[in-house]
């Protein structure tokens, strides 16, 4: 058998973004050794990428805001269908872990009187968002990167997981190469956290970093882990539609935060013409309420424009569909015209957007000061994912816990902006420290020989097909083009079959990928090997949408356009049988504890 | 649509050679675009280090026609039309393969500047007050994201390898960061003079022209620090009133 290098930790965390990071600075403050494996540079992660802000109910801003107000609305954009323990929780714990970070060096924008200034976004109900202009990402995996490196934690940059190690039911490792030169480790720890993000790579249009090809809910799956809500993947309304090498990248919802409205090609504000009832009481009459809205009038309504992520993405691609988009296939995101409203209004968007601004400027030549955006729905989050207990995050497989996207209950059905650096901080602690009591109580097992063998013969088999086998490239375009074109937006039962029978096509192929060179830094082989775990994630989301025959949040089926109330009452289960076959299910909600009931019945 | 030609460095630590790739590009494509498809069509073990692919992570930084950016970032109509485009990993640091340079030195350098130390919260739920104004002086110092290019193209570097001697420019922004941080106690002036060797940029500012983020690294963060550094060891008042006040 080939000699590995191993390494040995209490807790091992799989992934260097928000969750990991926090993760694993909980899990070193509770005592535990810990290695964190990533596949990029340190704080290269997709979390910094994220714009908008971080939701926690300071109420600096809005003193109506409480942790309960923040509950009710997570479970409002989630259509119910979340977790209501973690949304709880989540609400509750947000405040404190922002103020954290403070501690550990964040600088955020501020209030005039020197607090932490918070800003609107769609579906919270005050200004909740906590950031730093439209780089707030960049400033949280930065506080966490640098705070993380003096806290006695080892980082092992480049490596990528192909397989996690299980041993008596109980996740005890996991199998890894590193990109540099392509040689095989082996990790032993006596509790892994998942912390890989999300799957926007199994898409065409994504706002996603390549490094979210799905690999902790493949890993998990395949460890026998249950996932669930897969269905629900969130299309953000605003991505760039050109120039086409850009499609998919983010346009905050910020934008739209400060002012910003969407217009078709007929000059309309078209969000005013179909406002979901579940939302009437909240949304303004008018433009006018709803330009006092985003000027901080706390009498006015929200502009039709700040309405769920879901919902506004359909809408676009309604007037896109119905001839009335933009050149590019888009529809119009306007922020110059606020100059009609304010003085210096210029300066005032480059200095709340700053990287907007500069992402226009740069990538499409266009100045957002004097000209609208072209605007159009990207992927860009997994609500579904590895289900964790609230309390600690513990997948269903022992020893195995999730924080962050890869995880899922928290969302529902639909993610509101802003909670996913807050999910990321909430949970990424608890995971951590959960994991650290988990090792505590656990001894480390000793890997099976056998296992390590197979992983190994495993990863290197496309080298095996050099020079005949298919190119991983074409692959990966196939399978995005697959999920793009039929389990997308608008979904309907023989589009996805039509997916599935595609993908099982693909699965084919993939056996057969072949890799030319050596296992140096060589993209090709990382592609061949992220394969299965995007076609896994595909297949999890084709299956768990064709199941659910409804239309709720980010889940959208022409063949069955309405709610379901019966299908309100469960989540969806997905899980690897003993034969490799995925199998579904379905899990009852739990009935939501009195008190909780009885906020989201105060909120209306 | 058009042709465009490419040199890309393709080798390892041995040594390597550019090699010409001809790949269609239009005018709104950045140069990743062009890299990548030509990892797809002719070279699929081509090493490129990319993630975010919005200028907001800095990982894909190369020398394109000689000059360090990034490669997200630099659009095709933004290069001469119909000349070869000449890719190159960065010269400042050791090379892994084709274009994927070994930047763990910063990493090393940044854990031996001492870390942010808050004074006491201000208010009793662990919160502090800070002004606008003064957030605002960090904010630019607090964009870089980390691409390396201005160590990259920094002389003392560069040129003369002065790695165990001068932290670089992103470290130097880094330092400055945490220095005029608002809320921030400890002292790195010491370090800066020393260890970290501040004295070795002269100010030839060629780190803050191919900052992609704008951030003005010598006139905003080398030069305040030097001056502080000078206040600090060279003023014979200050160093009295240290001396006699306890304050090392």
């Amino acid at each position: 058998m080939p000699e590995f290098q191993t390494h040995q930790y209490d807790v091992v965390v799989i992934g260097a973004g928000g969750a990991g990071l926090r993760a694993a600075i909980a899990a070193s403050a509770a005592g535990a050794t810990v290695g964190v494996i990533c596949k990029s540079l340190l704080g290269k992660a997709h979390t910094v990428m994220a714009e908008g802000g971080i939701a926690a109910a300071l109420a600096n801003v809005d003193d109506r805001d409480t942790s309960r107000v923040h509950f009710a609305d997570t479970m409002r954009g989630g259509q119910y269908l979340n977790n209501w323990r973690m949304a709880e929780l989540h609400a509750e714990e947000a405040p404190d872990r922002v103020r954290e970070l403070e501690g550990w060096g964040a600088v955020f924008d501020r209030t005039p009187d020197g607090r932490i200034l918070q800003r609107n976004f769609g579906g919270h109900a005050y200004p909740r968002l906590a950031h730093v202009g439209d780089r707030t990402g960049l400033e949280l995996i930065r506080t966490l990167q640098d705070h993380g490196i003096h806290q006695g934690i080892d980082f092992h940059m480049e490596c990528t997981v192909t397989t996690l190690l299980k041993r008596e039911g109980r996740v005890i490792g996991a199998f890894v190469y590193d990109r540099e030169r392509g040689r095989f480790q082996v990790f032993e720890a006596k509790a892994v956290i998942m912390a890989t993000g999300g799957i926007g790579r199994a898409f065409r249009v994504t706002s996603n970093s390549w490094e979210y090809t799905g690999d902790g809910h493949s890993l998990a799956y395949h460890a026998g882990a249950q996932l669930i809500d897969m269905e629900f993947v969130q299309f953000h309304p605003t991505g760039m539609v050109w120039p086409p090498s850009v499609s998919g990248l983010l346009v905050t919802e910020g934008v739209r935060g400060e002012g910003g409205v969407l217009r078709n090609s007929e000059g309309r504000r078209f969000m005013f013409d179909d406002i979901p009832d579940l939302y009437k009481d909240q949304t303004a009459a008018t433009e006018e309420e709803g330009w006092r809205y985003t000027q901080g009038d706390r009498d006015a309504r929200r502009p039709p424009e700040l309405l769920t992520r879901d919902h506004v993405a359909r809408c676009i691609l309604r007037e896109v569909r119905e001839g009335r988009g933009s050149p590019h296939g888009g529809v119009f995101l306007d922020i110059a015209w606020i100059k009609e409203r304010l003085p210096h209004a210029a300066e005032h968007i480059k200095k709340k957007l700053p990287s907007m601004y500069h992402q226009f400027k740069q990538l499409a030549d266009i100045d957002i000061t004097k000209e609208p955006m072209e605007v159009g729905p990207t992927t860009h989050y997994a609500m579904g994912g590895i289900r964790v207990d609230a309390e600690t995050q513990m997948a269903t497989v022992p020893g195995l816990f999730a924080a962050g996207e890869c995880a899922a209950g928290l969302h529902g059905a639909n993610r509101l902006g802003g909670n996913s650096l807050s999910d990321l901080l909430v949970f990424g602690e608890r995971a951590g420290r959960h994991a650290a009591a988990f090792a505590t109580e656990h001894p480390t097992a000793s890997v099976d020989a056998g296992d390590l063998e197979a992983a190994g013969e495993a990863a290197l088999a496309p080298f095996g097909r050099a020079g005949q086998g298919e190119s991983p490239y074409d692959i990966e375009r196939d399978l995005q083009d697959t999920m793009q074109d039929l389990v997308g937006i608008v979904r309907t039962e023989s589009e996805m079959t039509a997916a599935q029978e595609r993908l099982t096509d693909l699965r084919r192929r993939t056996r057969e990928v072949g890799v030319t060179g050596n296992r140096e830094y060589n993209p090709g082989w990382h592609t061949a090997l992220d394969l299965d775990n995007l076609l896994t994630v595909a297949e999890a989301v084709a299956k768990a949408a064709l199941a659910r025959r409804e239309s709720r949040g980010a889940h959208f089926r022409s063949d069955y356009p309405d709610k379901d109330p019966a299908a309100g009452r469960y989540n969806q289960i997905l899980e690897r049988a003993a034969d490799g076959t995925m199998t579904l299910s379905r899990a009852p909600i739990p009935e939501m504890r009195p008190d909780l009931k009885q906020v989201i019945e105060e909120m209306g | 649509m058009r042709e465009a030609t490419f040199e890309l460095w393709r080798g390892d630590k041995n040594g390597g050679r550019f090699e010409s790739y001809t790949t269609m590009v239009s005018g709104g494509m950045v140069v990743l675009d062009a890299v990548k498809q030509i990892q797809a069509e002719h070279a699929n073990d081509l090493a490129v280090r990319w993630n975010c692919k919005a200028g907001k992570c800095g990982s894909c930084s190369a020398e394109i026609n000689g000059r360090p950016r990034l490669m997200c970032m630099t659009r095709m109509s933004a290069l001469p039309a119909g000349e070869t485009i000449m890719v190159q990993p960065m010269k400042a640091f050791p090379l892994i393969r084709d274009l994927v340079t070994d930047v763990s030195w910063n990493y090393r350098v940044k854990k031996t500047i001492k870390p942010f130390t808050p004074r006491p919260p201000d208010n009793e739920d662990g919160s502090w007050n800070m002004a606008q104004e003064d957030a605002d002086r960090v904010m630019e110092f607090r964009k870089c994201v980390e691409c390396f290019l201005c160590q990259d193209v920094c002389h003392v570097l560069r040129e003369h390898q002065l790695y165990d001697e001068f932290a670089g420019p992103r470290l130097m922004v880094y330092v400055a960061a945490l220095e005029m941080h608002p809320l921030d106690t400890a002292n790195r002036l010491d370090e800066l003079r020393k260890a970290h060797g501040i004295g070795y940029c002269n100010i030839t500012k060629c780190c803050t022209t191919v900052c992609p983020e704008d951030i003005t690294i010598t006139d905003n963060a080398i030069i305040p620090l030097k001056e502080r550094v000078v206040d600090r060891a060279y003023d014979p008042l200050g160093r009295l009133i240290r001396a006699l006040t306890g304050d090392a």
